[in-house]
């Protein structure tokens, strides 16, 4: 029975032996460093499949929060990093991790909330007037609490609205410490304010009684930008291939992929690639 | 309870129609959960076993050390194991993260602190009643080590199940370590997390019960190996 059970066990070794010996072979991929609103509203899955077939290059996405996905790239765990926190992103390649940052689609967050919208978010006129509501009404208002792209925003929205939220942590003001779904499926359960970006919500499944209680604001702009890892630093980058994506992605090709992705007849990313970097 | 019954529907819908990419899920899933089992279990069960059979200095330290690692916690482990495969870190350059492999090696650490935790529990019960006999008979160290787990070796493929359990049930660690990437290192558990987080969650339940079911055949399946061994034995 032994000699079976080691048998067995030499064959699902060489099988992930052999799994790994024909990727090695075929370096055809890169790893992406991204964020979860462009996986988890299925950006991805429309844009990837277009640049393969152009490029015979597959696209590993790792999606996290874009502080870690920043983390994992100062690390070099990837070859491009593509995320939406423009500060961060530059200096991620002022401090020489990055090779160059361009812009290459944007879309906007809204606030969500209970379809009764208790603070009344419906008549603020500004995203900081929005924000003084919920704290003034001491509305539930449910954060990311992560370091993310959309957690980053969101703070800078506070600090424009004169409100430092952190102090009623806890009471209304409510950090989930988890991804854009979570924080959602969490805001929703709860009856809670939640910042969140177009796309997400557009795609999420469990919208429960929520909807966009307040938008426009150009304030709540929110621009995706893509950056090659800096090879200097982390030799075995592929830049090559990296580079390849980020040129096809700010392409004529690329960006009318972007824009070709809609749920429900809407558009949830708009292209703006600036040709050269920023 | 709605939504639990059309979950159900989902899940049974899920597998008439054989999905493809689910039956990729499940192949990666129980690839990588048999696999650091199995590597668990060859280090797991002798390391148990000695810890039960033989008097050294430390054992008992030994002995807490494995019980208390029994509730690391998988992101953790996810962690440690992360730093570990990191382009920066020690075992960089050998380019294993957000592989199958790493995802092996997470679980691995997992679960053999259960296995020899276990072991450990089993082997020291059945030790004290042989302890007389291997004395009289002078009986070699690795020869004590290999008939104790022989003849434990039916109580032991619950330790082993056990293992099981725990590895193709944890998320935290091989979604840190394997990333969740489509088609490459996605398995049951970190579809379910994703499928939660874009709100999903009648798929994310219809997959939980599919995880479930395996789960329960997986058991199954020893538990009648056992029975007919047990029986053969016997008869």
């Amino acid at each position: 029975m032994i000699k079976t059970a080691l048998r067995a066990l030499a064959t699902l070794l060489l099988a992930g032996q052999l799994h790994s010996a024909a990727s090695a072979d075929d370096q055809d991929f890169i790893v992406v460093q991204s964020t979860t609103s462009t996986q988890n509203s299925g950006l991805f899955d429309h844009i990837l499949p277009k640049f393969q077939e152009a490029t015979g290059i597959e696209v590993r996405v790792v999606a996290v929060g874009t502080g870690q996905a920043i983390r994992n790239a100062v690390n070099g765990d990837g070859d491009v990093l593509f995320v939406h926190s423009k500060s961060s992103e530059e200096k991620f390649v002022a401090d020489g991790f990055g090779v160059s940052r361009s812009n290459v689609m944007y879309n906007d967050f809204v606030i969500v909330g209970p379809a009764e919208d208790p603070a009344n978010l419906e008549d603020a006129d500004t995203a900081a007037d929005a924000l003084r509501k919920i704290e003034s009404a001491k509305a539930p208002f449910a954060s990311r609490g992560d370091d993310s792209g959309t957690h980053k925003a969101e703070l800078r929205l506070w600090q424009a609205a004169g409100v430092d939220p952190t102090g009623a942590s806890g009471t209304w003001y409510r950090e989930t410490g988890s991804g854009m779904g979570a924080t959602l499926n969490t805001g929703t359960a709860m009856g809670a304010y939640v910042l969140t970006d177009r796309a997400t919500w557009t795609a999420f499944g469990n919208k429960g009684g929520h909807k966009i209680v307040f938008q426009g604001d150009p304030e709540l702009f929110n621009q995706y930008g893509i950056i090659l890892v800096n090879q200097e630093v982390h030799p075995h980058v592929k830049s090559g291939h990296g580079q390849r994506f980020i040129d096809w992605i700010l392409s004529s090709a690329g960006q009318a992929a972007i824009a070709d992705f809609e749920i429900d007849g809407q558009q949830l990313f708009f292209p703006n690639a600036t040709g050269g970097a920023s | 309870m709605d939504s639990f019954w059309s979950a159900l529907l989902e899940a049974l819908h899920l597998v008439i129609t054989l999905d493809s990419d689910l039956l990729e899920i499940i192949g990666l899933s129980m690839q990588v959960t048999i696999t650091a089992v199995s590597i668990a279990c060859l280090i797991g069960l002798p390391i148990g076993a000695a810890v039960a059979a033989f008097r050294f200095p430390g054992r008992t330290f030994l002995a807490v050390l494995l019980n208390a690692m029994m509730g690391l916690p998988p992101v953790v482990v996810g962690l440690l194991v992360y730093l570990t495969l990191s382009a920066s870190g020690p075992l960089g350059p050998l380019g294993l993260l957000y592989t199958p492999t790493a995802m092996i090696i997470a679980q691995t650490v997992l679960v053999t602190p259960i296995v020899a935790a276990l072991t450990r529990q089993v082997i020291e019960d059945l030790n004290t009643e042989y302890a007389e006999q291997f004395a009289s008979m002078g009986v070699r160290a690795a020869d004590r080590l290999a008939a104790l787990l022989w003849d434990g070796r039916y109580a032991l493929m619950t330790v082993a199940l056990a293992g099981f359990g725990r590895a193709i049930a944890e998320v935290g660690a091989v979604i840190i370590v394997g990333g969740n990437i489509n088609h490459v290192t996605r398995v049951m558990t970190t579809t379910i997390a994703l499928e939660t987080s874009k709100g999903n969650l009648q798929l994310a339940l219809a997959l939980g019960f599919i995880l479930l079911v395996i789960a329960f055949a997986v058991n199954a399946a020893v538990m009648a190996l056992r029975a007919s061994a047990v029986r053969t034995a016997y008869a």
